[in-house]
């Protein structure tokens, strides 16, 4: 009895808060535009019986889905949310490889500071990160106030509201989830084998590609995962430092909802965007889960 | 024999600098004088007077301070019974869709859980405001809580409570006796996550908050959308301020405590 009640509550609640809601947002998904005009009157009539839940299937058709066929404004936007999400995932990768690696082979007793150097900026606020961007990259801003003023470019660059700045923001603010478990298994890797491959003749460069990166493997996975998957639906980026020129799902789901009210399509773009992640998502749950059994 | 070669600490200087650079620069122009952001005009105080006389700041920090109090006690208790149940609860009916739910929403876009919450309470006839935020922070923090708590939970030796069952206690009396205190670290810094969670949370909020509450994210966005103010400079620099020094003092205390645990294991 008492153990249904532990695992009946958190479950009631995912349940009731985190599921349901996905079929709210398929079956309004698939209704007409009239028919979801805020308040919702639900469709389905459950004392009607069987006639009405029949009713209610029937008046189900995929002409949001459609709509989002006809205007290629919603598919190229899948793409360069996809292209955006691989190119950010790289450059932080780039970047925070080669931090995790200096983490790792720092001192010991400096070794907690520096993680926690890394983690302070996830704790402030992710908005706050973002804006500081606004006034480094705008046309005079400090980026450009500072290389016009050591003379290195006579004209101000333009940088802000184009896909360079989304770049910029989307590592800034993604690069402590690349560091962090690649730091993690970094940390772990024994220093002996890396003696033994140098013993063994390798040089520092070979003993580096040769037994590090293989044995960091399973961190720089997991790290990629964590920026691409959430990267794809971003909106905040994008909105505040790409302007109007940058396409990105997320950003065309809240102007669906936000600004055209259009609420069907809204949960078309959802639920399709739902469908792009669930491969990613998958793959991501199947490393963790070989990374677990390894560890055991 | 660590190597710790010029390579090394030039790409932790640059990466760091590349980290903590745009901060500093905020927190720097929150004192300028001038109305113009990019422009500096000497020392000033001036916008944190400005902000202290903003009502609508105030009320959309004291919305956001009530929402993340809530939200995040729920989030730990919640958290924690699921994590309990993840790790403890061995198998039953359903255990793979509920670690399911667990795991998505930490890589769910924000948009997409937002606007299925939203679509939930406007089904259910709910007015938007303080409740729903609660409601959609809660879910989407108590997932991390039970990330955290149940990695503790997973390397804590479960004879223990065993032993405690077998000298009498009930299961309750063995969890707040034996297994809280042992987890306790996990549980605070899973609350504290819950906590920055929601006081962080602009897309959930956006969409599940009605006109009668507005959170500071929310507030933020919008004035930010309408041109860049001196007032949000102020603003950023004192949350900055208080998440590092919650940050710092709890590092100080979990370092203490380590030190105690040292000193009495070996006397």
């Amino acid at each position: 009895m008492r153990r249904l009640t532990l695992i009946g509550i958190p479950y009631f609640w995912l349940l009731a808060l985190f599921l349901i809601p996905f079929g709210i947002v398929l079956k309004i998904s698939l209704s007409d535009i009239a028919l979801a005009i805020p308040p919702y009157t639900p469709t389905l009539d459950i004392s009607g019986g069987w006639q009405a839940f029949r009713d209610f299937l029937s008046e189900l058709d995929l002409e949001n889905f459609e709509f989002l066929t006809t205007d290629d404004l919603y598919w190229k936007a899948y793409l360069s949310s996809l292209k955006i999400a691989a190119i950010s995932t790289l450059l932080a990768l780039l970047i925070g490889f080669p931090m995790a690696y200096g983490m790792a082979k720092a001192r010991e007793d400096w070794r907690p500071t520096l993680m926690m150097l890394v983690i302070l900026p996830f704790w402030t606020s992710f908005l706050i990160r973002v804006y500081a961007w606004v006034g480094i990259l705008s046309t005079e801003g400090y980026l450009n106030q500072f290389l016009m003023g050591i003379g290195i470019i006579g004209d101000p660059l333009v940088i802000l509201n184009t896909s360079t700045a989304v770049y910029i923001g989307i590592v800034y603010t993604y690069l402590p989830f690349m560091i962090l478990p690649i730091y993690a298994t970094l940390e772990r890797l024994d220093e002996s084998l890396i003696e033994a491959a140098e013993d063994l003749g390798c040089s520092r460069i070979s003993a580096f590609w040769l037994v590090t990166v293989p044995l960091s493997k399973n961190g720089v996975i997991a790290g990629c995962f964590l920026v691409f998957i959430p990267v794809i639906g971003e909106f905040v980026i994008p909105a505040l430092l790409g302007g109007s020129k940058t396409l990105m799902i997320g950003k065309v789901l809240w102007e669906e909802f936000f600004s055209n009210r259009d609420w069907p399509v809204a949960s078309a773009v959802a639920i399709i965007l739902l469908l792009v992640l669930i491969i990613p998502i998958v793959l991501f749950q199947r490393n963790e889960q070989k990374q677990r059994e390894a560890e055991q | 024999m660590r190597r710790f070669s010029w390579f090394n600490a030039t790409s932790l200087t640059i990466g760091f600098a590349f980290l903590y650079l745009p901060m500093l620069i905020l927190v720097i122009y929150s004192f300028n004088e001038s109305k113009l952001v990019t422009v500096w005009a000497g020392f000033s105080t001036k916008w944190y007077g400005e902000l202290f006389r903003n009502e609508a700041f105030l009320d959309a920090a004291y919305v956001t301070l009530r929402v993340a109090i809530f939200s995040s006690l729920l989030a730990t208790v919640l958290g924690t019974m699921a994590a309990y149940v993840l790790v403890r609860a061995g198998r039953f009916p359903g255990r793979t869709i509920f670690s399911g739910m667990i795991y998505a929403p930490l890589v769910m876009p924000e948009v997409i859980t937002g606007l299925s919450l939203l679509l939930l309470f406007i089904s259910l006839g709910l007015d938007r405001g303080v409740l729903t935020i609660v409601l959609a922070h809660t879910t989407f923090s108590m997932c991390f809580v039970s990330v955290v708590v149940s990695a503790r939970l997973a390397s804590f030796d479960q004879s223990l409570e065993e032993a405690a069952l077998d000298l009498g206690c009930t299961p309750f009396e063995a969890f707040r006796l034996v297994t809280l205190p042992v987890i306790a670290p996990a549980v605070i810094s899973g609350w504290l996550l819950a906590f920055t969670l929601s006081l962080d949370d602009l897309v959930i909020a956006s969409f599940t908050s009605g006109p009668s509450a507005t959170t500071l994210p929310i507030k933020i966005w919008s004035s930010i959308r309408l041109g860049v103010s001196p007032e949000i400079n102020a603003l950023s620099t004192i949350l900055i301020a208080i998440v590092a020094t919650g940050v710092i003092s709890a590092s100080l205390i979990s370092k203490r405590a380590a030190l105690q645990r040292d000193l009495d294991s070996k006397t």
